[in-house]
């Protein structure tokens, strides 16, 4: 909005600045179905539509390809197969060319896209592909890791953390267990689907409005498939209806068959798959089996651990290697580990290829910590969170990681003492112990669990990012910068940092689509980094801007830049205050320049991935949370009666969006724990493809009661933004402590004396079969 | 009376008369594309997630009701005479902000804002219904409502304080309610109405004995009441459904009432209609109703429906059947009533002639001398498919079973009576031995299938333990069932 005058004249305060509950931007937007996602907007006159059309068996050879009915279908403009990709028809994110667009001679899963079709409304293109006729010689498939030969083929390099000599502490332990644990996977379930829609331009150039989390990567894609530069492809995104990582890299399948059909037909073309489709045919969170070996002594103090984390990655790398490293990165959690030894398998497998989704493989590493630690207590008749308590981390010495990283800021041991205090877990031990005693059927179940992340992309070079701030003369902003939104509140944060700097009211500032023309060479928005980096970008180009005006200032006026400050709304000038929009004007005037590109690189970081060994992590996020639930021992069936947290999120820059990220995330997590299972059938068909199938959490699946609480003494050791820390993912693996206090829960059934190794998801049906085995070893 | 070539209703404030409708156009289609009403959005285009909920007045023998739906299986020809309300039609003229939209804002309930549109409007239909509901209230009116981002809380504590922000009296559905009336009885002309031919042919009768003529003349027709599940034929299977009779607006269908202990539901009335009485009458009926869907599906789906589609997971089928439930069904003039488990013949397979369809069904009431109770396993508690659904109707006396009469959905191919269960346990003392020894009967009666769902080995694990637990609630051994909330 832009005003002439500022409001903010002689406020003490500015509106939504760092630190304030900010609403997110779009919040009346939303609310009144006015916010414009990519499938909301108008269509030009002779817009097509397209739709996929996808393989129907999971590993094999096409023999034949008959598409003369698809073409003669009503509607139908174009049939687009692989040899229509002018360019390069791959779409692999790590340069590793094992991802065809569209699939060549062979298909590698069930749902692999073979074929589109381009048609003049979407239901006829959707009709049309179902006319397609295409015979497979078809070759043995490998869906399941469980299956997997010892010499099985990986899809790309495994990775090797070792600190100690892990076996020679396991050998000469007192105590050992050896066990295996299976985690599965997760589809995102953006409320929005994968969209794409492109417009073609003069030259080779085409535009893109893509629901992505990662323009820049989808502009190289789209130019490598049509064989021009960078710079003939642009891709604009305003708003993702959610991301979760699913939008990471799968964006590039919709973007390059919608650029591709644009460039070829001359016309607007949009391709919005059916939830369907966009379920089988995008990857999810890789499922693991984690075997794990630990030794430890009498009092539970963990001596060494060995993990092996083979994970389901489908027919391609997508990201799976950086995935399950970050997995190793996690499988000490909290805990420190004498002696460790970790290892990954990123299995080949003729399943979709698995990919980003929050926590990246970090969630799947610890829930692997947290297990060996059940294994520790279950043995030794301990409750399992004072064998948490024995293992954490030290701050001066037990301090360094399985990567060798040493923690530097650790808060572990303080945030699980505070919330054990607030959450009463001593007394509500005791009164479950006292309730499960009378009660045959129902059981309660206890625990706390604690949550280190590490902060930063793994890849070094990904940790920089780029912002565009333009002031004009009436002193209103022009914001823009390469993070992308998709929900988590993002550009109110960066909008807040920059409103913050010139000390005008948040109104001033304009957020802009995110667009590959305005910042270049962006990374992702994952990783959590998205404040940090582009927060840190904008802050840099408003200081810049800002700089300038006070040399400037000072110069006009001959007062010490140092006597130049910038209050709510106006700027003091020696004994002058004038409106900012003011001293902008007469900036303009003497032709100072008003525009900036900010920049930023995160310091430190550091890994040698082959030696395993460095500083991968600029810092680490902690927090905490204890549940309590009830378990139906008849069929499984559970209720989540309380749970609570206590997170900490550095000097949080807008509490509200942080709270929110901590509860959205915590629900999330407790899906995929819980009810969220991904079921493929002996063809490699998905089963669980829509969400008739696929259940993520309702309202009614909420913890009963709910307490969320920001660590208030918090702040980074690190100098970030404001000294605030990333709240994307590490609320994520908060959820753990449902999964654990539904093991507490069977447990009991058995006196806790048997480890229930409760897989994941644990839905009604697996808690009732650790039930059964509990009834029977129990009785042992 | 000739026939109406073309179907009347209100959007927002203006009236539409359509002669171009296809008989599989969705409401949801329809507003995106045709009239570029783009607030409502597609989430599932299967009726699961809520982000194209809308809410749709109709009036039932006179009297007018808002109701969320969901516009991606909702037809087009389902809303002659009815008023739908879109999201944009909350904002005030001003600019301002509804009362659920400005608490939505305030207590930050939205993040990505895809879901939030549908969620404003089923947050709409609760706030007219209840200015203060409650915890439960809230989590039933949004069982059809994902988000994947907020968790929820944000948006239950906004849904608690809408009332904070106005008052439903005041507001424009209340206000211009009798202009709404009046608009849509104008509508309500008593005509048949017939619209394209072939492909493209779409019907609704101008009352029960019209729809009776029309299905004996062309009995191939599709017949559509809620499109619960019609709809994702087309949305999700691309599946011709001409001709189709849409017959939800029928009020001679839309009857529930109770006669010397039976209760009739005429095929027309949906869940919804139908929970107050049952909820009244047969307690454990209404809680399973709360667990059909979501509220848009129960406010649009029929029991009569549920039955007719022969399902073997239709949830209302097996309670019916273990409370002795009969089925009248309809074709031309003649009628016929069977026990409803007869219908039922396997597969894909029902005791339907063509041109015939079901018009009522008979739910006697129980005694006081016999005990009924159902139990619904799914994965996720709300919202979900039906693992196993046990239903059980015993009458004991003097610690013997006098008569037994017990049904699972989910084990079979078919709703199915566990007949050699009942057998195990009629004329036995009831006690836990008894129990215990009647279990190896489902083997007998029932050999469940594996699927996404649930195992083979679960199904019957869970279906015997249903029995372990009825014998326990039963015998009075304290809480043997996990409740969210305490009982209303």
């Amino acid at each position: 909005m832009t005003r002439h005058e500022p409001r903010t004249q002689g406020k003490a305060k500015i509106d939504g600045g760092v630190a304030s509950d900010e609403k997110h931007d779009s919040a009346r937007k939303h609310v009144s179905g006015e916010a414009i996602y990519i499938d909301d907007m108008a269509e030009p006159a002779g817009t097509l539509h397209a739709c996929l059309g996808l393989s129907e068996v999971a590993h094999g050879a096409i023999t034949g390809f008959d598409l003369s009915d698809v073409r003669a279908a009503p509607g139908v403009v174009a049939v687009l197969t692989a040899n229509d990709v002018p360019g390069d028809n791959d779409m692999s994110p790590t340069g590793l060319h094992d991802e065809p667009i569209l699939a060549d001679g062979r298909v590698q899963f069930f749902g692999q896209p073979v074929f589109a079709v381009i048609a003049e409304t979407r239901e006829a293109a959707r009709r049309a592909c179902r006319l397609a006729k295409i015979d497979y010689a078809e070759e043995p498939a490998l869906i399941d890791v469980a299956d997997a030969a010892d010499d099985a083929k990986l899809v790309t390099a495994p990775l090797k953390l070792e600190r100690g000599d892990s076996a020679a502490a396991i050998a000469a332990a007192p105590h050992t267990v050896r066990g295996q644990m299976r985690v599965g996977g997760q589809d995102h379930f953006y409320l929005e689907g994968q969209i794409a829609f492109a417009l073609p331009g003069e030259d080779g150039d085409v535009t893109v409005f893509s629901s992505t989390q990662h323009p820049s990567e989808v502009q190289h894609m789209v130019a490598h498939a049509l064989g021009v530069p960078s710079h003939a492809v642009t891709i604009e995104v305003r708003r993702m209806g959610g991301g979760f990582g699913g939008k990471e890299t799968q964006a590039n399948l919709f973007a390059t068959i919608a650029a591709i059909a644009a460039k070829k037909l001359n016309r607007p073309v949009k391709l919005r798959p059916d939830r369907d489709d966009d379920m089988t045919a995008t990857g999810k969170r890789h499922d693991f089996l984690i075997d794990y070996t630990v030794g430890f002594d009498d009092e539970g103090g963990i001596l060494g651990v060995d993990f092996t984390y083979a994970a389901r990655c489908g027919y391609a790398a997508d990201l799976s290697g950086p995935v399950t490293d970050r997995a190793l990165f996690h499988c000490d959690n909290t805990y420190f580990y004498p002696a460790a030894r970790a290892v990954s398998r990123p299995l080949y497998t003729n399943t979709v290829s698995n990919t980003a989704f929050r926590g990246f493989g970090g969630p799947q590493g610890m829930v692997g910590a947290e297990r060996i630690i059940d294994e520790v207590a279950f043995a030794l008749g301990r409750d399992p969170l004072e064998i948490r308590k024995k293992n954490l981390y030290g701050t001066d010495d037990r301090n360094v990681t399985p990567y060798h990283q040493t923690v530097e800021d650790n808060v572990a041991e303080r945030v699980i003492a505070e919330l054990e205090a607030s959450a009463d877990y001593a007394a509500r031990r005791r009164e479950i112990a006292a309730f499960n005693a009378k009660s045959p059927v129902i059981k309660r179940g206890l625990a706390l669990t604690p949550v280190k992340f590490g902060i930063s992309f793994t890849a070094t070079h990904f940790n920089q990012a780029g912002a565009l701030v333009h002031v004009y003369t009436d002193g209103s902003v022009h914001l823009n910068h390469g993070g992308t939104e998709m929900g988590q509140g993002l550009h109110t944060k960066v909008a807040q940092i920059v409103a913050e700097e010139f000390q005008i009211d948040i109104d001033q500032v304009k957020i802009t689509a995110t667009t590959t023309g305005k910042v270049p060479n962006t990374s992702a928005t994952a990783a959590s980094s998205g404040t940090d980096l582009n927060g840190m970008a904008a802050q840099d180009a408003a200081r810049q801007i800002k700089n300038r005006l006070i040399a400037f200032a000072a110069e006009a006026h001959d007062v010490p830049k140092d006597q130049v400050v910038f209050l709510p709304g106006r700027v003091r000038i020696g004994n002058r205050e004038i409106p900012f929009a003011e001293l902008i004007g007469e900036a303009y005037m003497a032709r100072i320049q008003l525009s900036a590109a900010g920049f930023y690189k995160t310091p430190k970081i550091h890994w040698d991935r082959d030696k395993g060994q460095g500083r991968p992590f600029y810092y680490f996020a902690y927090g905490a949370a204890c549940a309590e639930v009830s378990v139906d021992t008849l069929t499984g069936e559970y209720m989540v009666e309380r749970v609570d947290i206590l997170h900490e999120t550095g000097r949080s820059l807008n509490r509200a969006i942080d709270i929110g990220q901590i509860e959205g995330g915590f629900i999330q997590g407790m899906g995929w724990l819980t009810t969220e299972e991904l079921v493929w059938d002996g063809k490699g068909r998905l089963r669980t493809h829509a969400p008739s199938t696929y259940k993520i959490p309702l309202a009614s699946d909420r913890p009963k009661a709910f307490n969320v609480a920001l660590a208030d003494w918090a702040e980074n050791a690190e100098p970030t933004v404001h000294r605030s820390k990333a709240v994307g993912e590490p609320p994520f693996m908060l959820a753990m402590c449902v999964l654990h206090a539904l093991s507490d829960a069977v447990a009991s059934v058995a006196g806790h004396t048997v480890c229930p190794r409760l897989d994941a998801p644990a839905t009604p049906e697996r808690v009732l079969m650790a039930v059964e085995r509990m009834k029977a070893e129990g009785a042992r | 009376m000739g026939a109406r070539g073309e179907i009347r209703f209100l959007l927002n404030g203006a009236p539409v008369a359509l002669g171009n409708v296809r008989p599989d156009e969705t409401l949801l289609d329809y507003l995106r594309l045709r009239q570029r009403l783009t607030g409502t959005k597609e989430g599932c285009a299967e009726g699961d997630c809520g982000a194209c909920t809308v809410l749709v007045g109709r009036l039932r023998n006179g009297a007018l009701s808002y109701e969320s739906v969901n516009a991606c299986i909702r037809f087009l020809g389902s809303l002659d005479a009815c008023h739908v309300v879109t999201v944009e039609h909350l904002k005030r003229a001003d600019g301002s902000l509804h009362p659920v939209q400005q608490a939505m804002v305030d207590y930050h309930g939205s993040q990505c804002g895809f879901c939030t549109p549908g969620f404003v409007m089923s947050l709409y239909a609760l706030w007219m219904r209840e200015a203060q509901p409650s915890d439960r209230a809230i989590e039933k009116a949004l069982q059809g409502n994902l988000c994947r981002c907020t968790g929820y809380e944000p948006i239950v504590r906004a849904a608690r304080a809408v009332s904070d922000y106005g008052n439903a009296a005041s507001d424009p559905l209340a206000t211009e309610r009798a202009a709404v009336i009046a608009a849509l009885q104008g509508m309500k002309d008593g005509a048949r109405v017939e619209i394209g031919s072939g492909r493209e042919r779409l019907l609704i009768p101008a009352d029960v004995d019209d729809f009776a003529a029309i299905l004996e003349a062309e009995p191939e027709a599709t017949i559509v009441a809620g499109a619960t599940d019609v709809g994702l034929w087309v949305t999700k299977f691309m599946r011709d459904i001409a001709p189709v009779v849409f017959i939800g607006g029928l009020d001679g269908l839309q009857e529930i009432r109770e006669q010397d202990g039976v209760i009739s539901i005429g095929a027309g009335v949906s869940y919804t209609g139908a929970f107050e009485l049952l909820a009244k009458r047969i307690p454990a009926l209404g809680a399973l109703i709360d667990r059909i869907g979501g509220e848009q599906v129960r406010n649009m789906g029929t029991i009569g429906g549920n039955i007719a589609n022969g399902s073997p997971i239709g949830d209302t089928p097996p309670p019916l059947i273990a409370l002795g439930a009969t089925l009248t069904l309809r074709r031309g003039s003649a009628r016929r009533t069977i026990p409803l488990e007869d219908f039922f013949i396997d597969y894909g397979k029902q005791d339907r002639a063509p041109g015939e369809f079901v018009e009522a069904v008979h739910v006697p009431v129980p005694d006081a001398a016999s005990r009924f109770a159902v139990w619904k396993i799914s994965k996720r508690r709300d919202e979900d498919i039906t693992a196993v659904l046990g239903a059980f109707d015993l009458r004991i006396a003097d610690g013997r079973v006098e008569a037994a009469r017990i049904a699972y959905g989910g084990m079979a191919a078919t709703p199915k009576r566990a007949k050699a269960v009942e057998a195990a346990l009629t004329g036995k003392a009831w006690t836990q031995e008894t129990v215990e020894a009647a279990l190896s009967a489902y083997d007998g009666d029932f050999q469940p299938i594996s699927d996404m769902r649930a195992s083979a080995d679960y199904r019957m694990m869970a279906a015997k333990n249903l029995l372990r637990r009825y014998f326990l609630e039963s015998t009075g051994a304290g809480a043997v069932d996990l409740s969210r909330h305490e009982a209303a």
